[in-house]
This record gives structure tokens, sequence and C-alpha cells, in this order.
């Protein structure tokens, strides 16, 4: 694929290419704090990169403001760090302008749901073909510790000294009711899962959101530990398989059926329960996704993976569609006779 | 000017004259706005030098019958060159109480007044505070009233049609029209072509238009009531072939001619907003031509997107207002950081905050300049009448291109809605707009500049080898790469600032017409154009020593400015703000500009500016020579 070609859709390269983790590792130095959960996510999502088959210069990433915002330095790809809670305004221009290009978005927890909430709502409604990665570590980290839109009620930190009076939002639930057509989760230290998750993310074609739970060591340490700390989080964490039983824990023992339409915990092997009662993961399934979006630990495992995953065509190609028609029922464009339209008179 | 001849009618003559301005007026839902671009374009069609003047409220119908429902719309139609709208009617038409209450004031002595009598009911006199009825109380006594009961005259022409009252109702401006018509002895073909056109799917509706406008052109024919007809010749005006154009229809086929001529599809982010929405509703026809048009969920994510395909190597353009241009602040100087080529319109309304949305105003030149955080500079252009908004759309781009810059391009709602006949260019004298990306891998260093214009390369997503990363932290000189070195950071402030001296090396220098030295030099920017270039000829005819100077620049100001500014006794800078451009012009030239501010949301009229220069020539002790008209 050459630059000038600009119109043909998203696809990787005819030729397949092969790349491997440190062709897409930039010469910048990290520099986030050590310890960061975000040093986990920039390594998954660089070893999943050569999967997808685009070439390096096809691949841009956007970021916000934010810790999450320093990722597109570090890929050695094109990259535009841009301003708060923006890059979804951006990639919206960009994928409009170069459908070729395979386009992300790296964002956080308050660049995406505070600050940029309006575009999150809107690149998500419109099915713009972007991966939208979301850090979220319940904290602002970048500006030293302030609640974020996901803090927990009545978090204590340097701008909430008595505790918050916010109840926070759920950021799957945003992207469901904003009719996302890929939505998942994962954690930052479930690496396997979370390079699956990415993967998955990169190959769906539209708006594709991936919440990426993360611990901030300095200003939020052990946001997610409680479900995500390797002892537990076999017990308190669901991964979704589509098509299978919505089984858990440890012993693989435990398990999440519909009792009327609210969803319980129930043991396997109790009052003779087995496999067959559970509920099946459908990821085209909206119900079951919006039931997925509301439970949450500790009443519930936390659910990982896959939530929803459903085709529609997306916006860069509607857009693009509608240029082709109005070229062929209209041909191209005649600069001077559209100069020359509507009611004329000549001046001797 | 005016000559008389005898018609077969005997008692109505003909007269000759050389400059007619209407104004018709009615509520904001009787189509006053359609019956002016009718008459407009039949006048222009004709031959006739216009401009127009649509004054119209923000709500779409405010209660019928009320002073704020008013809805008016100015012409001037000429044999010979004219720039403004008119100061004030010759005729005034007035379709109910409050459009008479309403303009009755900027009605000379002497002028006409046609007003439908049907609508001067108690019921509207007293929604406007009549207590008696202007049309029999002798009020109007020192105007030329024509009571025509245009309400009862058109429904009777569009008896049997099996229009309902309403339908019927929604004729009349059309009544008002084809009086008109005849009054000026205009031709109804265009006007029954449109009905045609547009009504192609109802032939009822056309039928009523038709007959409405018929039964207008008849009555004038065959009542008495009027004792003269006028005719307004063709003007002189250049060689070539001419259409009506508004200045947002010109801005809209300005940046399409653009992206043609850079070879760059149009990529147009925008929110609607008045008076700049014209412009997405016009881009978005044009598909054919590559245009992407898209509907943002607000004013920041339109500018984001359109510095998202600037940066994949679209012309990216957004367009706004006031209030939107605040919103947009932020991605300018993230525009203005990363260096890439972006044009924001401004369609200037008056302000602060929502202010009078339809209403004109020059109030956001200092915004656009300095509304961003830091030292952020960026090219500002300004049209000065409807059809310089297509050569400044080209030139806008040209400088976006060239220099790697954000540009603003400073409309207003007087220039966006007014009209005038558009000389249309050849396609071959358009100029040139070459574009260059970066393909060469050797040597790329996302900011090393070029020599010449300081342009840092425009190295597009998918080129092979050019990987890199920009954004809004500072970057350091060259390399591109994220930089907080003090002295890197002095050295890139300035760097910026030093492109706007490249940009003013690629410009014309300031015109003056009229002396070039003397006492008094005029200097104005955008839409006032017209009304400063005739109060200066009106001046200069009375052998006054006064020239007339009008910025198309603003940042960076052409290179000879001050020395323009310095060949004159004194400089007046009139303004439709509180002295924005005097500011600037004092700032940067240390020359003693003295402002002339009015902020009524209205055009400046040519008397009052004329009124001002010879004051000002007073205090300088110079005669400027007797009032003319």
């Amino acid at each position: 694929m050459t630059a000038t070609d600009h119109n043909g859709a998203s696809t990787p390269a005819a030729e397949p290419i092969q790349l491997t983790r440190k062709d897409f590792v930039s010469d910048q130095e990290v520099r986030w704090c050590p310890g960061c959960g975000d040093y986990s996510i920039l390594a998954q999502t660089q070893r999943v990169m050569p999967d997808f088959g685009y070439p390096r210069e096809n691949i841009v990433f956007i970021s916000g403001i934010g810790c999450s915002g320093r990722l597109p330095y570090y890929m050695n790809t094109y990259g535009f760090h841009s301003i708060h809670g923006r890059a979804p305004t951006l990639a919206t221009g960009l994928k409009a302008a170069r459908p070729d290009l395979m386009v992300w978005v790296i964002t956080g927890d308050g660049d995406a749901l505070s600050i940029g909430g309006n575009h999150l709502l809107h690149s998500l409604r419109r099915n713009v073909d972007v991966r939208i990665v979301m850090f979220n570590n319940r904290i602002y980290g970048l500006t030293k510790g302030q609640a974020s839109p996901t803090s927990e009620m009545g978090k204590v930190t340097k701008s909430s000294p008595f505790g918050t009076v916010d109840y926070p939002v759920s950021p799957l639930a945003v992207a469901l009711a904003a009719e996302a057509t890929f939505i998942a989760r994962s954690v930052d230290t479930f690496t396997d899962h979370l390079q699956g998750t990415l993967d998955r993310a990169g190959h769906h074609r539209g708006s594709a959101f991936v919440e990426v739970l993360q611990n901030c060591n300095i200003f939020n340490d052990g946001a997610h530990r409680e479900f995500t700390d390797r002892e537990v989080r076999e017990d308190r964490t669901i991964t979704l398989e589509h098509g299978a039983p919505m089984i858990f824990g440890k012993d693989r023992d435990k398990g999440i059926r519909l009792n009327g339409h609210q969803p319980e915990v129930v043991t396997l092997g109790e009052n003779g329960l087995t496999e067959a009662d559970l509920l099946v993961h459908d990821e085209t399934d909206p119900l079951i996704a919006f039931m997925l979006t509301r439970i949450y630990w500790p009443e519930f495992p936390v659910p990982v993976g896959v939530i929803r995953s459903v085709s529609r065509p997306t916006h860069d190609q509607m857009l693009n569609d509608q240029i082709a028609q109005a070229v062929a029922s209209r041909g191209r464009g005649d600069l001077g006779r559209l100069l020359n339209s509507g009611e004329t008179w000549t001046v001797e | 000017m005016s000559t008389e001849t005898k018609t077969a009618r005997g008692a109505v003559k003909t007269r000759e004259l050389d400059r007619v301005t209407i104004r018709f007026a009615g509520d904001s839902g009787d189509g006053m706005q359609l019956t002016g671009t009718q008459f407009t374009r039949t006048a222009a069609a004709f031959g006739n030098d216009i401009s127009t003047f649509p004054d119209f409220p923000a709500e779409i119908r405010a209660p019928a019958g009320s002073l704020p429902g008013v809805s008016g719309f100015q012409l001037s139609f000429s044999s010979s060159d004219i720039h403004t709208p008119g100061d004030e009617p010759d005729v005034l038409v007035a379709m109910n109480p409050a459009a008479l209450k309403a303009n009755l004031g900027e009605l000379p002595q002497g002028g006409a007044l046609i007003v439908n009598e049907d609508a001067f009911t108690s019921q509207n006199l007293a929604k406007v505070g009549y207590i008696a009825n202007p049309l029999t109380d002798g009020s109007l006594s020192q105007w030329h009233v024509f009571n025509v009961p245009i309400s009862t005259l058109n429904s009777r022409a569009l008896k049997g049609l099996g229009l309902t009252n309403k339908q019927v109702d929604l004729t009349k401006n059309f009544f008002a029209l084809g009086l008109m018509f005849w009054l000026y002895e205009r031709d109804m073909g265009p006007t029954l072509a449109w009905i045609e056109d547009k009504f192609s799917k109802r032939p009822e509706i056309a039928e009523g238009n038709r007959r409405a406008l018929r039964a207008g052109y008849n009555f004038g024919e065959t009542t008495e009531i009027f004792h003269e007809r006028y005719i307004v010749p063709p003007a002189q005006l250049e060689r070539g072939t001419y259409r009506n154009i508004t200045g947002n229809e010109a801005t809209a086929l300005g940046f399409v001619a653009a992206s043609q001529l850079a070879g760059r599809d149009l990529f147009y982010g925008s929110y609607p907003i008045t008076p700049a929405s014209d412009i997405l509703h016009q881009l978005a026809g044009y598909k054919n031509f590559g245009v992407k048009t898209f509907q943002a969920e607000d004013e920041i994510a339109a500018v984001g997107a359109a510095i998202g395909a600037s940066y994949g190597g679209a012309s990216g353009l957004t367009a706004s207002s006031g209030p939107g241009l605040a919103l947009k602040a932020e991605a300018m100087g993230l525009a203005v950081m990363v260096e890439l080529p972006l044009v924001v319109v401004d369609v200037q309304r008056a302000g602060p905050s929502t202010g009078m949305p339809t209403k004109t105003e020059q109030g956001d030149l200092l915004q656009v300049l300095f509304g961003r955080n830091g030292e952020s500079p960026l090219v500002v252009l300004a049209p000065a009448t409807p059809g310089e908004c297509f050569e400044y759309a080209v030139e806008a781009v040209r400088i976006a291109t060239k220099f790697m810059t954000p540009v603003v391009y400073l409309s207003d709602a007087f220039l966006a809605n007014g009209a005038e006949p558009w000389r249309i260019p050849a396609l071959e004298d358009l100029p040139p707009i070459v574009t260059v990306n970066r393909t060469e891998k050797d040597g790329f260093f996302p900011y090393a500049r070029d020599p010449q214009t300081l342009a840092r390369p425009w190295a597009l997503p998918g080129t092979p080898g050019l990987e890199h990363r920009i954004g809004g932290l500072e970057k350091a000189d060259i390399s591109g790469n994220v930089s907080y070195d003090p002295e890197n950071h002095h050295r890139m402030t300035e760097l910026r600032q030093a492109k706007g001296d490249r940009v003013a090396a690629d410009i014309p220098p300031l015109e003056v017409h009229g002396p070039a030295q003397g006492d008094l030099l005029v200097l104005g920017w955008g839409s006032t154009y017209g009304a400063i270039r005739s109060a200066v000829e009106r001046l200069q005819a009375g052998g006054a020593s006064v020239a007339h100077a009008h910025l198309r620049y603003l940042n960076p100001m052409p290179a000879n400015t001050g020395e323009v500014l310095r060949s004159y006794r004194r400089v007046l800078v009139p303004e439709l703000n509180l002295g924005q451009l005097q500011l600037l012009v004092r700032g940067r030239y240390l020359v003693d500009a003295i402002g002339y501010h009015r902020v009524r949301g209205k055009p400046f009229r040519i008397a009052e500016l004329e009124q001002e220069a010879r004051r000002q020539l007073a205090e300088l002790g110079v005669a400027a020579g007797s009032a003319s008209r």
C-alpha cells in the first residue's frame, strides 16, 4: 500500500510481513513510574502488533492527556499525542481521510470518561473504525492523585480529603449505551489474557472499546487488587468465552445463571446444578452484554474478556461509499461547471 | 439622473434612476428573505450592480405580528458600481404594523411606503403599541404612502384553487414581489421558473404562487395609485460571466476550488451554528468533488477531526462563529504546536456570549489572534466582500499548506448573508497550490525546516520509513522529540513567530485607494469595505485629501503597512467593535490611530463614516468640501 492510495478500505498488506515485537519498540526512553501497570499494557500491545499484518507505517496511535497519553511515543509507528480528551476526534478525522490506516486511541479513565466523555460517546455510536484502549486506574495519576470518574464513592484523595460524593461510572456500560460494536475488559497483570483481548480488538472492524484495569502504584496502589491478586483472581473474576457456559473459580465449580431476569452466582453440584443450568455467553446478545456491564466485585466476579462483538458498517466506510456513489452517479466534480452553475449572465 | 418617458397607459410615466434601495419587511413567517432574494436574482440577471443586507431575527418564528419577529431584506440595485446595500431605503414594503414600526425610522422623508393595509387590524396594531392606525391618523404624511389591500386582493386571485386560508396567506409575499416587479419594470420570468422548479411536485402550490405574483404585477398595471414606474439600467460591469453570490456561498465554493487546486480532498468538520451553518449545508452537497463533511458532536470535535484529516494529508477545514471559536481554541493551539495545515473559518456575529446570533460584528479579531494559551501565532485573513470570500478561501489553503500553519479566515454575518454580483474566475486564472509530502527517508527529521518558509515536512502516515511521533508537548528543534530544554523552548517559540515574517514576505503589499500621502487615511478590515470605500469616494469627489486602505491580512500584516500608516497626518480606523484593529496598529506601528466604533449588529452607514471623516479633517483644519450624495 502506497502513501497516495488513500481511499482503499482498511486492510493488511497484500504480502505477509514478518515483524516482531522489537519492530514496534521506538527509540524513546519509557518514562512511567517504576512498577506502573502501563509497562505491561505497552509490552502486550507491542507483542500483538505483528499479528495484524499491517506494515508499521500504516499504523497510527493517537492519545490524549494523562499517563496513558505517553504510549504513542514508545511505539515505533506513526503517533500523535493530542490534547485532553480529544484523541477520538483526531482519530475520526484521520480515519475519514485515510481509511487505509489502522488507528488506535490510547486513553485513560479521566481522559475518556471525564473531559472527553462526549467524544467517546460519539465515536463509539458512529462505529468509527478505531480501537480505543482505556487504561482504568481509578485515579488521576499525571496530576498527582485526584479522584477520577471511576473512583469509588467516598474515596479519599488529594482533591477529596473528606471522601468523594460522586458516584462512579461504569466504562463498559457507557460503551454499550453508545452502541460500541466491540466491548471488552482485561487487566494489566493478566498478560496472556490482555494480549488475547487486544488481538481480538485489533481484528475487529469498527469501534472497539477495551477497558484495561491498571494499577497506579503511586497514587492508587492496589486499585483492583481485591479481585486481581494472583491468589484470588480465579475466584473473583470470570473469563468470558463466546458460546461457553459462564464458569469460574479455582476449581471451576462456580457459575452464573439467570434466576428470572436476575443473574446469580451458583455452585455446580449443589442442588443438582450442572453446567447446562448456566448462562451461555453470547457476544452478540445485547441483554447479556448489559448484564455483564452491571455485575462487579464483591457481589459478583468481575467479567473479563469480550463482552460484545457485533458487525456493522463503519463510519469511514459509509462516508467513502457515499462519495463513490456520488462520483458514479454524477461524475467526478467539474470545478468550472460548479463555479458557473446557477443563474449566470455575461457582460460583453 | 432621471429621464421621463410616456408609456402606453397615458398617466404612468417611466423614470430612469441610477440606483434604488428597497427594503422588504414583514413577519419572520412572511417570506421576506425569499422575496428579497428573488428580486435580487432578477436585478442581478438583468445586469444591475447589486448589494444586499438580509436582517432577520434568530427566532425561527417569533410570535406573529410582534416587533422581535420582524424580518427585513434590503437590497440596492444600480446602473453604476456600488459597494453597499444603501444607508437607507427609497422604498419600504411593510407587510404589517410591526414591520412598519420597526423600519419607519430609517425611511427618509419623502420615501415611498407600500403597506399591506389588510394587516393593520386593531389586534395587530395593539400588539406593537399603536393606539391609532397610522395609515389613517395622518402620522405618515411626510412619506409617500401606498395603501394596498394585499391580503384581500391576493386571496381573491387564488380563489377556486382549493388551497387552505393558511396556504393562500403564505403566498402574499409574491403579490408584493409582483407589484415591485411592475414598479421597476422587471421580468417575472426568473421567478416563474423558480416557482416551477421549487414546487414541481405540488402543482397547486406552484399555481398559487404564480397567480399571486401575476396578481401583484397586474395590480400595478391596472390600478391608478401609481403614477410612475422606474427603470434602473444595467451597470457597466467589467467584462465577464457573472453570478449572484453570498459570502457563505463564495466561502464554500472557494474551499472546494482550493482542494481541487491542491489536489487534496477537502475534509470539513463542523458543528451547526448561526451564521456559519450554510457552509456545511452547501459543502455536504459536493460529495462528487471528494468533499467529506462531518457534522461533529461539538465544536472541539469539529476542529479535532479537521486536524486529524490534515495529519492524514487531506485539506482540513472547520468553521464556526465566535462562541465556537472559543471552544476550538485549545485545538488551534495544538495545530500551532504540531505545525499542520488547518483552516478555521470564523463567521463573526455580535457577542459576547451568545450575543445576537444573526447580527453582524467584528468582535473576534483579538480572540483569534490572542485567545489561546502561550505564544501561539497563526495567520489571520479577512475577505472584504462576498465575492472576495472565494479568493481568500483559496489563499487560506495556499498559505496553510505552504507554511504548515493554521490559518483563521474571518468572515461575518453581513458578508455571509449579503450578496453581490461575482465575476466568475477562469480556472486558469486561479493560483496554483503546490503541496509536497515528504517521502525521502534519508535526512528526515519531523521538525527540520524549509529554509525559505520555515515549514516542517508534511510526512503522512503510510509513508514507509518516516514513522514519527508528534504532539502538543514542546518539541526539540529538528528532531521533534519531546523537550523541556529552556533554550530550545525559547528558540522554538521564536521559530513559530518567525514563520509569520516569512508569510509577510509572501503576500501582496497593502494597497491605497487615493493619494499615496495626505491628510487622512481610513483604514478598515473585513465587511466594512463597502461603506468605507463609498464614504472616502464622496470625500475625494469633494476634493479632500483622503485615502482608503483595507487590510485583508491581519496577521501578519503586509510588510508596507507601517509605511502606509505614516504617510498621512491622521489615521481613522472604523470598526464594528470597540477598537481591536486600532489597538493592533497602535501597538505594532506606534501610530496614533483614531477609532470609530459602532456595535449595533448592523453594518456601517456610509453617511456616518463620511461625517466622522469630515470631523477628523476639520480637526486637522482642512475643509472637506460640501457634503455629496
